[in-house]
């Protein structure tokens, strides 16, 4: 201490005037780089507006494609990929809800540091496994020997959910404060009773939450789906157990691959469609989530 | 009133820097006993928390613990209903009888016993759900669900809340004050009908009248109940407790072990104390 002259002017040396320097680019390359992935997305839901607006009309949604297979016929919809997509995301979110959640309480609730830690390392591998891995695995052990199936693409988009769940479910369960655990334990309440009675209803909302985020996510997944469930038909199926069943990420990829361009158009109006629902969910559930955690860490 | 004990002892060798006042009842005969403590040691991993503490708590007595504060005071009273268990590293040697049975034995079942000796924590911690379902939560599980109208009015006039809220049952408990939602958690705790009401420091939290309230409130409960309150506060102890034990923390090599120092009569304790280290604790002159 105290080697500073009293008398040295305050103004910056050279070589603070140097950091500066260097401090100003990097945080001028840092903004540049944050605007520019606003402006990817922005560009991409841009472009798919322009494109696919002219298609959006009433009967898009609410009818069936026009003609048997892809023969560049104007008109029709997408209506039962859409029944087809909410179809498989349903049943994929019924396998996996139940499943991430009980892992979640497992890990919570009663796993000790060193089981818990294997189990969220392997739920963090699968959640970076790409999907077309995971459609591979599932092609291997249902589509191989019985044929592509509705079934078959929900069971491949709750693999790829289940970590999602998972996770959002663990973090609002460790959210809900110690304090109302030993309430319950204190009054001769069980653990399983104090979990179900107390533990979950105060997480209800941010599992929820980690719902939505899970449905859109599997609403938008197209590689398991090529694999599982790569069907163009202008029917509606509803049976899962079946044969595959149409749904709109194999719808998009089927009609832009085709020569004709009006169903380019079509691909581009599909593609309006599968984005405004996932980014709706999205948002809905992000803000849900931000009113979650400040309502169950508030109190 | 020179048959008052605690004015006889008031006038003794040393004072203590606020009045003791007389209660109502005089520590009357020694009652059963209902913990029997016998060179317990309690341990989180390695470190001894509290060291050899010998006690006995008799039935519908309220005893009251006081001391510094991390001397083991919550760990001997969450080690008698098994509230500790779920921490990882807790260990407990010696003896915990409750009625002759050992509370650590193999075969006791911890739900079971916490059925029978109920808590209330230093924070109220109501759950998020409406007043009459906070109480009527745990009898509803526990099997007790006939009348449970009445069950969860008895449990809000024996908390002292009833008057103050039996118009509004069905909001939600979050919304009362601090003072309420504490005595919400005493009627919750009596509404399961334990035999024990272990309070670690339930009115810390509130200011004095609901502080007021809740004192008297356990002169009332302790006609059914048997009390343990831990308490930072010696006032309360001394209007509150027939009994009343001192715990301290002994330093040595660098360890701070908690110690029952003395445990005696509340007017005993805070006139006549038998230890010098209790006698600068209650005069206010530490360490
Ligand atoms: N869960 C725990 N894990 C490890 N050590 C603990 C735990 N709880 C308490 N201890 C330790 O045990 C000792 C006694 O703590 P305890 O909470 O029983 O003290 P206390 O007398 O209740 O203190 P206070 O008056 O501040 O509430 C302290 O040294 C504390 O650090
Ligand atoms: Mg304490």
């Amino acid at each position: 201490m105290g080697t500073f002259e009293p008398g040295l002017a305050l103004t910056a040396s050279p070589r603070l005037r140097r950091r500066q320097r260097t401090d100003r680019i990097m945080r001028a390359g840092a903004t540049t780089a944050a605007i520019l992935a606003v402006a990817v997305l922005g560009v991409m839901i841009g472009s798919v507006v322009v494109h696919g607006a002219s298609q959006l009309s009433l009967s898009f949604l609410v009818d069936n494609p026009a003609g048997g297979a892809l023969v560049g016929v104007a008109g029709g919809g997408i209506a039962n990929a859409i029944i087809g997509s909410a179809l498989l995301v349903g049943v994929a979110t019924a396998m996996a809800l139940p499943m991430g959640v009980l892992i979640a309480i497992y890990l919570t609730e009663f796993a000790t540091p060193r089981t818990a830690r294997p189990i969220r390392l392997a739920l963090d591998l699968l959640n970076g496994l790409p999907t077309i891995v995971t459609g591979i695995f599932v092609f291997g052990l249902l589509v191989a020997s019985h044929g592509q199936s509705g079934i078959a693409a929900s069971f491949a988009l709750a693999v790829v959910i289940l970590p999602l769940i998972t996770r959002t479910t663990q973090e609002m369960l460790l959210l809900v404060p110690k304090d109302l655990r030993d309430a319950s334990h204190a009054l001769g309440v069980s653990r399983w009773r104090t979990i179900i009675g107390v533990v979950l209803p105060g997480a209800l909302g941010g599992i929820l939450t980690g719902v939505v985020l899970a449905v859109a996510r599997a609403a938008g997944e197209t590689a398991p789906l090529l694999l599982t469930c790569s069907i163009f038909s202008n029917r509606t199926t509803l049976n899962v157990f079946g044969a595959a069943i149409p749904n709109i990420p194999i719808d998009i990829f089927s009609y832009s691959e085709s020569p004709f361009p009006a169903e380019h158009a079509k691909a581009w109006g599909a593609a309006l469609v599968l984005i405004v629902l996932i980014l709706v969910g999205n948002l809905t559930a992000r803000a849900m989530l931000a009113r979650q955690r400040r309502r169950i860490g508030g109190h | 009133m020179a048959s008052d004990p605690l004015q006889a002892a008031a006038s003794g060798a040393h004072a203590v820097p606020f009045a003791i006042e007389p209660k109502g009842s005089a520590p009357a005969a020694p009652t059963e006993v209902v913990f029997d403590l016998r060179d317990v040691n309690v341990y989180y991993g390695e470190t001894m928390a509290v060291r050899g503490v010998s006690m006995q708590i008799h039935k519908n007595v309220i005893t009251a613990m006081i001391g510094p504060s991390g001397c083991g005071k919550s760990t001997i009273v969450r080690t008698l209903n098994r509230m500790n268990d779920s921490i990882a590293g807790f260990r407990v040697t010696g003896a915990v009888d409750y009625h002759g049975q050992a509370l650590y034995a193999g075969g006791v079942d911890p739900v079971e016993v916490r059925r029978r000796i109920g808590m209330v924590f230093q924070r109220p911690n109501p759950f998020a759900k409406s007043i009459f379902d906070n109480i009527a939560w745990a009898p509803r599980i526990l099997g007790l669900k006939r009348d449970i109208d009445e069950r969860v009015e008895k449990a809000l006039r024996g908390a002292a809340l009833w008057d103050e809220v039996k118009d509004r049952l069905k909001s939600s408990a979050l919304k009362l004050s601090g003072g309420q939602q504490q005595r919400l958690c005493i009627a919750r705790a009596i509404a399961i009908e334990p035999e024990v009401l272990l309070l670690d420091e339930p009115a810390s939290a509130l200011d004095p009248v609901a502080t007021t309230l809740i004192e008297d409130l356990m002169q009332d409960l302790k006609q059914t109940y048997t009390i343990v309150i831990v308490t930072h506060n010696m006032q309360q102890a001394a209007r509150v407790a027939e009994r009343t034990a001192f715990f301290s923390l002994e330093v040595s090599e660098g360890e701070r072990t908690g110690i029952l120092v003395e445990y005696d009569d509340t007017a005993t304790l805070f006139t006549r104390p038998a230890d010098e280290r209790t006698r600068d604790y209650v005069t206010g002159r530490f360490g």
